[in-house]
């Protein structure tokens, strides 16, 4: 085993890029998601099954099949259709909406999780369903609902790495860039490695603190 | 703590106005089932406008549900319900929402909104619903807060509170809308023992000092006896016996209701 | 789409399923040794265990699946056959979330049962065996039918490497082609079918391994009763 300490000091400006556009892709992702994920809930709940059933096909195919694949489709069939984004942007989409059909799950459990007396109050009090929904239901929602959606941030996370199939430049693409250049594999993807394990543990530390503070 | 307050006494005088209609509640050969379950079996009864009513007999014989379908939480499979001559049942969403603008109900689980403080759950429906002012809404809040003892406790949220203070606060929630009807389904049966009195104390001094129509469902018999113009005996999904509070725990007619009080009282 | 292409999918579905099933195997026995190991009695056991499943869990598949190929051959010098190579990689970080299924199943079972097999003196590996284990199974399988459709969607990353599977037959017929849309839809689609008859299987796996400890499975999809409107009120406030 030869390990060479130079190679590591001459990535981390690569590996700095890379986490930038990492976290970049991570913190747009997870918004995508959050908004989506709270779209299709919606829907989903909709008496019409003309909206609620498509709405619960769609999810469900995203749900089951590869990011990667999906990935595939949207970078190479939206210029198809004449829809032309920057690689960061269909990266951005693409696992933005699959993680959307796990949180829209997460927010249907914390909507089941609001106690149907809540809903019969709001009845007895005659308040507009729309008011209901965004006074009374979803703000009792989030409470149960932000550890689970920490838990799929973290998920998130490490899937960005498949962003590089698409030229993203994220850490896992940087690294493949520098291996390129230089012929040294063992330390870039070591020192990413390393880099996502330090990452989503500490993730999850202040996820578990974030969810001591939520719950009352 | 007192009831005495300008503010029941204008909801007091809404259902004086309703009273030129002596009727303000009839439910009229109304069934209910839940699946196999028949609830209600072609129930036929009225309730005029002032008045107190209290629903009593065995659990399930379908009191409660008589309270939820007059707040439409759960709809009939035949028969009709009107509130103040309107038709609640069949009738379109806008009507139902017409009718019970009407009707305040307090749970027997308090039902307040835990993300909300104390002062925020009286003032969201009288805001949203009734179009106060923000200011206006405060001052009824404040007022009611004072009518049942919590005055101080406008910037708790529900969870700090006893259950008895939760169903206080419940109670000025549904005042707050001065409803022409209150329904109170099993008010205590959630508290503590040592706390029934207190919210008891207070339904009886509104239903003292008020002309608001009320309809209960207790267990509490001494309660139903302080505050009833009119007891309802239920069984087997129907009213077998009706009459004054004095008639009903004292001369009482029907085999079941004998029963019923020989085994709560 | 001609018939010469198809068969390329074909043989792309082939490989796949086999990454699903060797894959599968292999984080079925990690989750098992490291989830018992969570639960041991020796803290060193349960550290190591937890160092595992903190490092795989931490770490990205498709980084793992890289390190497989590219840097265990040039730091220790052991070329795997891709198909090993992609198993290895796969089978240890899913093995890893599996460990955390097997250690909260095994948690929840009723510590008086622990405690009866304690009463009857059983060896702690007899109580594992005989006690622990056949009741904490049937409620790992929902979970398990979880992970293996995350597999299953793991292993499209082999193709990144090369591999020949279903989602890198998908990227050479697209060549052929000169067309996405048609191809990966299709792709996607057989990704799905694959995915809804493994849910299906496990489901059935179920039911046979609750009918074994006397208990009905629980209802599909929502396992929440609805309160029932005669309550009184649902639910506290």
């Amino acid at each position: 085993m030869n390990w060479d300490w130079n190679a590591v000091v001459d990535f981390l400006p690569h590996f700095r890029d890379g986490l930038i556009v990492t976290l970049q892709a991570l913190a747009l992702g997870s918004v995508v998601s959050f908004a989506l994920g709270l779209v299709w809930a919606l829907l989903v709940r909709t008496p019409t099954r003309w909206v609620s059933w498509p709405v619960g096909v769609f999810t469900e195919f995203v749900r089951n099949t590869p990011l990667l694949v999906q990935l595939f489709f949207l970078f190479y069939v939206l210029p198809e259709w004449g829809l032309t984004f920057s690689a960061l942007t269909t990266g951005v989409f693409a696992i933005g909406l699959h993680y959307s059909t796990y949180t829209m799950q997460v927010y249907r459990a914390g909507i089941e999780a609001v106690p149907a007396g809540q809903w019969e109050a709001a009845t007895a009090l005659n308040l507009p369903l729309r008011r209901t929904w965004t006074v009374v239901i979803l703000p009792q929602a989030v409470r149960r609902v932000v550890p689970a959606l920490g838990n799929y941030v973290i998920s998130m996370l490490k899937d960005t790495p498949i962003l590089m199939v698409i030229t993203v430049p994220e850490m896992l693409g940087e690294a493949r860039l520098y291996a390129q250049e230089t012929f040294r594999f063992t330390e870039p993807l070591t020192v990413i490695g390393v880099a996502f394990i330090v990452i989503s543990y500490l993730a999850s530390v202040l996820l578990r603190t974030l969810e001591r503070r939520l719950v009352r | 703590m007192s009831a005495d307050t300008p503010l029941l006494k204008e909801a007091g005088s809404r259902a004086d106005r309703a009273a030129d209609r002596a009727e303000l509640i009839r439910f009229e050969n109304v069934t209910k089932r839940f699946g196999s379950n028949t609830v209600l079996d072609r129930l036929d009864f009225s309730v005029d406008a002032g008045k107190h009513v209290t629903l009593i007999g065995p659990s399930g014989s379908g009191k409660t549900t008589i309270l939820r379908l007059l707040m439409t939480l759960t709809k009939p499979d035949e028969g009709t319900i009107t509130v103040g001559g309107q038709r609640l049942f069949p009738a379109s969403d806008k009507q139902c929402r017409e009718v019970r603008k009407n009707i305040g109900m307090v749970f027997q689980q308090f039902n307040l909104f835990p993300n909300m403080k104390v002062l925020r759950n009286i003032t969201e429906a009288p805001v949203t619903v009734l179009g106060l002012s923000k200011d206006e809404a405060e001052a009824r809040a404040r007022e009611l807060l004072d009518m049942v003892g919590l005055a101080d406790k406008c910037d708790s949220y529900p969870t700090q509170l006893s259950g008895g203070q939760q169903q206080r606060v419940a109670i000025a929630r549904a005042l707050a809308m001065r409803p022409q009807v209150l329904l109170l389904d099993e008010v205590t049966s959630a508290l503590d023992p040592e706390l029934v009195a207190g919210v008891l104390d207070l339904l009886r001094d509104i239903a003292r000092t008020t002309d608001i129509t009320m309809l209960c469902v207790t267990h509490e018999m001494n309660f139903a006896r302080d505050i009833s113009d009119q007891v309802l005996m239920f069984d087997s999904g129907q009213v077998i016996e009706s009459g004054s509070p004095e008639k009903i725990f004292g001369e009482p007619e029907h085999e079941r209701t004998r029963e019923f009080l020989g085994a709560v009282l | 789409m001609t018939s010469g292409l198809w068969e390329l999918v074909l043989r792309g579905v082939w490989v796949t399923v086999q990454l699903l099933v060797f894959g599968g195997l292999l984080a079925t026995a990690v989750s098992f040794a490291v989830g018992i190991a969570r639960v041991d009695r020796r803290w060193i056991v349960r550290f190591l265990a937890g160092v595992y499943t903190e490092v795989f869990r931490g770490t990205s598949a498709l980084i793992m699946i890289f390190w497989v190929y590219f840097v265990l051959p040039l730091a220790f010098g052991w070329q795997l056959v891709p198909m090993w190579a992609a198993v290895l990689a796969l089978g240890l970080t899913y093995g890893a979330y599996g460990a955390e299924i097997v250690r909260g199943a095994l948690n929840s079972v009723d510590p008086a049962q622990r405690e009866g097999g304690i009463a009857l003196s059983f060896s702690p590996w007899q109580r594992m065996r005989l006690i622990l284990l056949p009741q904490a199974v049937p409620e790992m399988i929902p979970p398990f039918a979880n992970l293996l459709v995350e597999l299953l969607k793991g292993t499209a990353l082999v193709s990144i490497m090369g591999m020949g599977d279903l989602a890198f037959s998908g990227s050479l017929v697209r060549l052929a082609l000169q067309e996405s849309v048609e191809i990966y839809t299709y792709i996607l689609l057989i990704y799905f079918v694959i995915a809804f008859l493994l849910t299906r299987a496990m489901r059935a796996l179920e039911r046979r391994l609750k009918a074994g400890v006397g208990r009905a499975p629980a209802k599909a999809g929502g396992a929440r009763a609805r309160v029932p409107e005669t309550a009184g009120a649902g639910g506290g406030a």
